[in-house]
This record gives structure tokens, sequence and C-alpha cells, in this order.
């Protein structure tokens, strides 16, 4: 099918977006990498009156070092952070789990901003936003506002936008001293939506205990699920194959509801996350420990 | 700022310049089709999964069902019919395809040859592992897919030099 007829306006910059926003609130639709709005849009699910193409707006794609940390523009394609060697050194959760993202041909125009706008609990980039703890930055006319990225996902492709806000950029920490990473996911075919993964971010004091963990869960919920608990059992001591397992058995018995699908019941769901969280964990101390030594 | 309507592009295909007024809400790959006659972009799911509709912008490969041919404004685009170096001689990845029974109808074709293309570029030395994986975003309901593994390893081994 073909879209429905709609006002194009192509700004070029921030201001006149978010004039022109303003002007149109929610009647209006933002396009970024439209890899999720377009199919809708061809579908006819979505007939926004007006598309506010961000694509030649200046001075939104840009990955920039901050303080050890990343400020990363929201039109920034994923493409582009998955070639990023300011990425990789700084983020390299980030970088690691954006290849498992769709396909090349997506990922070429697909956007940071847009992806976490979406806010898809399917999604790689919310997950991973949330465990990295960013701190995403919202545009109106006249203001801004910064929001934690766990604050900001607020339930079904539900986020905290107000309908005349932008999502301008995404701001990373630096990554801590001894710390280790690691993102998989199960597909039933490279680039389909996961069944389930998980984003496990672990950081060691000087003895070599976990100082602090992190594990989130894509495909689990109606947004991205963060197991506090099951990181918890990991935290003040030395990692163990025993410790490993326990987290791996409580985040997916006790920290997650999963919805089946014609894939995946409810109960495979739980067991593909606890394989996957004792693989996230073994990878991510081994990272930790070798930067250790 | 632009409004509804016809809005002017200009647009590189292939090496050529075309001047052309379209509306906003036309895909770039019914804009190739329908506006520029160049049908070889063919049109399969039209939201964004079987990859048949794949063209470079600016030398990379994206679908052309999840682009505005608005916003293809100033850029250079390629499509499979510039891909032959000229009417009597395919390009090795072509030549290869049909030497490997790389399609049966062919409506898949050109999307893969424009994905596969630029990967090759940029890795001229591809497992079978790496190829699978490359190909994994276009959808053949005829080969299987192992013809077309074939082929590709093959165009990659006569590109770099080492086979005939």
């Amino acid at each position: 099918m073909k879209p429905a007829p709609f006002e194009y306006l192509a700004p070029e910059t921030l201001d006149s977006a978010l004039e022109a926003l303003a002007r149109h609130g929610g009647e209006a639709k933002l396009l970024a990498g439209g890899q999720s709005l377009i199919p809708v849009m061809n579908f006819r699910l979505a007939q926004p009156a007006v598309l506010i193409d961000l694509n030649r707006v200046q001075g939104l794609d840009y990955v920039r070092e901050d303080g050890g940390g990343l400020r990363i523009g929201a039109m920034t394609r994923q493409r582009t952070l998955e070639r990023d060697p300011l990425v990789a050194a700084l983020a390299p959760l980030l970088a690691e789990a954006v290849p498992c993202i769709a396909h090349p041909q997506i990922r070429n125009r697909g956007t940071l901003g847009g992806s976490l706008a979406h806010a898809d609990a399917r999604a790689e980039l919310p997950a991973v936003a949330v465990a990295l703890r960013a701190r995403l930055c919202l545009r109106r006319s006249g203001g801004e506002r910064w929001v934690e990225a766990r604050d900001f996902f607020s339930g079904l492709m539900s986020t905290l936008l107000e309908p005349e806000e932008i999502l301008v950029e995404v701001a990373l920490p630096p990554p801590m001293p001894r710390s280790g990473w690691a993102f998989v996911e199960e597909a039933r075919r490279h680039g389909d939506y996961a069944q389930v993964g998980v984003a496990a971010g672990v950081s060691l004091d000087e003895a070599g205990r976990c100082r602090e963990a992190r594990l989130l869960y894509l495909s689990v919920g109606d947004r991205p699920v963060e197991a506090r608990e099951a990181a918890r059992l990991l935290e003040g001591s030395v990692p163990s194959a025993e410790a490993i397992a326990a987290a791996a058995e409580k985040a997916s018995r006790d920290e997650m509801d999963p919805t089946g699908d014609i894939h995946a019941s409810p109960a495979f769901k739980r067991h593909l996350a606890r394989v996957l969280t004792g693989r996230a964990l073994r990878r991510a101390f081994a990272r930790a420990q070798g930067e250790a030594a | 700022m632009m409004a509804q309507g016809g809005i002017p592009i200009q647009v590189t295909v292939n090496g050529k310049s075309h001047a052309r007024t379209v509306e906003p809400r036309l895909l770039l790959s019914d804009f190739l089709r329908h506006d520029l006659g160049l049908t070889g972009t063919h049109v399969g799911c039209e939201h964004g999964v079987c990859g048949a509709c794949t063209i470079l912008v600016d030398g990379e490969p994206v679908r052309s069902c999840l682009m505005f041919a608005v916003q293809a404004d100033g850029r250079e685009l390629s499509t499979v019919e510039g891909l032959a170096p000229g009417p009597e001689q395919l390009h090795p990845l072509q030549q290869a395809f049909w030497e490997c029974h790389g399609l049966q109808c062919g409506f898949c074709t050109p999307g893969f040859l424009m994905t596969l293309v630029p990967f090759l570029e940029q890795n001229p030395h591809p497992t079978e592992d790496e190829i699978r994986h490359a190909l994994s975003g276009n959808l053949c309901r005829c080969t299987g897919y192992q013809h077309i593994v074939d082929a590709v390893l093959l165009a990659a081994a006569r590109m770099r030099g080492e086979a005939r």
C-alpha cells in the first residue's frame, strides 16, 4: 500500500523544526530514519497530517567525547555508531549491540534518537540506553529538560516525550574503571527482532569483587526490563559460576513477565533469558578481569 | 520549508541527473519505477522486510520503499540498471549469479545484487558465514540461498583475480 497524503516540512534548523512542531503538535509526526514510521505509513496504520522531516536539520548528527563520556546527536545513524572508534572505545556495549539491529540497509537510515523515541520494547537501543545510564535531552521551543533513560520509557511504545518536544541528544557517562560488558540476543534469523536479548554491564573493585552489575532485557515486557535483584546477588563478592547461575535464575524467574507469541511461549522466553544471562555475565566479567589484569 | 503539492527534486541515478516534481508521499521505489522508468528496482513487501527494493544512496544500501522521493533530493543513487559495464557485459556478481543458478524467477535478484555489491567492496574475502549474514535482509523464495552463496563466493574470488 501507499502512504496517505500529508503536508511535508523539511526544516533546516532545530529552531524551525521546534516551531513547526509547536504549531502542529499532535497532528504532526517527526521523521527520523523512517525505518519504523514509513512501514506503518505504508500500511496506513499511521496517517499523520503533517510530516516534519529531521533529516535536513543541521547539527543533530555527531559523536563527541565529553569528559570521558559521549554526547551523541539524536539523528546519528546506527551505521555510524557501528563504525565510530569513539563509540567502540567509550561505549563498547553500544558498539556490540548495534550490529544486532536489523540489517545494514536499515542501519544506514535508522537513527539512535528515532529508535529511542519509538520505544519498541523488542528493540536493542532502549535496553542499551538504560544499561548505560544514558541521559536524554528533550528540547522544546524556548527550553529543554534532561531525563534518565530508565525513566524515559513509560510503557508500550510510550515515552515521556511531550507532543512539542524533540529528543536531540543522548549523553553517556564515562565507562567505570575495571568494567566489562556484553550484549547477547537470540533471534530466529539474524536481523529479526530478538525473542530475548540481554545487555549486561559489570564493574569490579580493586580486590576483584563485583562493585556494580546491571542487567537489562529486551522483548520480555512493555519496555526495557531491569533485573535489580539479580544484579544485587552479584554485587559485593568475587564473581563465581554459582553467583552467575543464581543471578540468571533470579532474573528469569522473578523479574520479568514475558508474554508469548507464535514463536516463543513465556516459559521458553524465561529459559532463553536464563541461558543468555549466564553467557552475558561470563563474557562481561571476563572482560572486566582482562582490563584489571 | 516545503508544503503539500509538488516539490521539485534533483537526483543523480547511475551517473545521470534527473529533475522532477513529486508529491511528498511518493516512495523512492515508486519514483524510480514510475517517474524514471527504472523498473529494475522491484517492490515486494513495502515494509522493509524483503529487501527487493534495495538501492544505493550515496554508495550505501538502503530500502527504497522506506524513503520518500523528496528525501533523495540532491543525492547520488545507484540501481541495478547501472551495475553492468556495458550492454554485452555483466558485473562479475551478475555473471556469477547466472553461472551458479543464483536466481530462478529473478524477482529478488536486483535487491540481492545491490546489497552484495557494496558488501564485496567492503569485504573482498568473505567467508560463507559472513555471506549468509550479509544476505539475511533479503528474501528469496526460489533458491534456498545455497546457489546465491555459491555465486557470491565465485564473484569474490574473481574480483580478487583468483578464479576465472
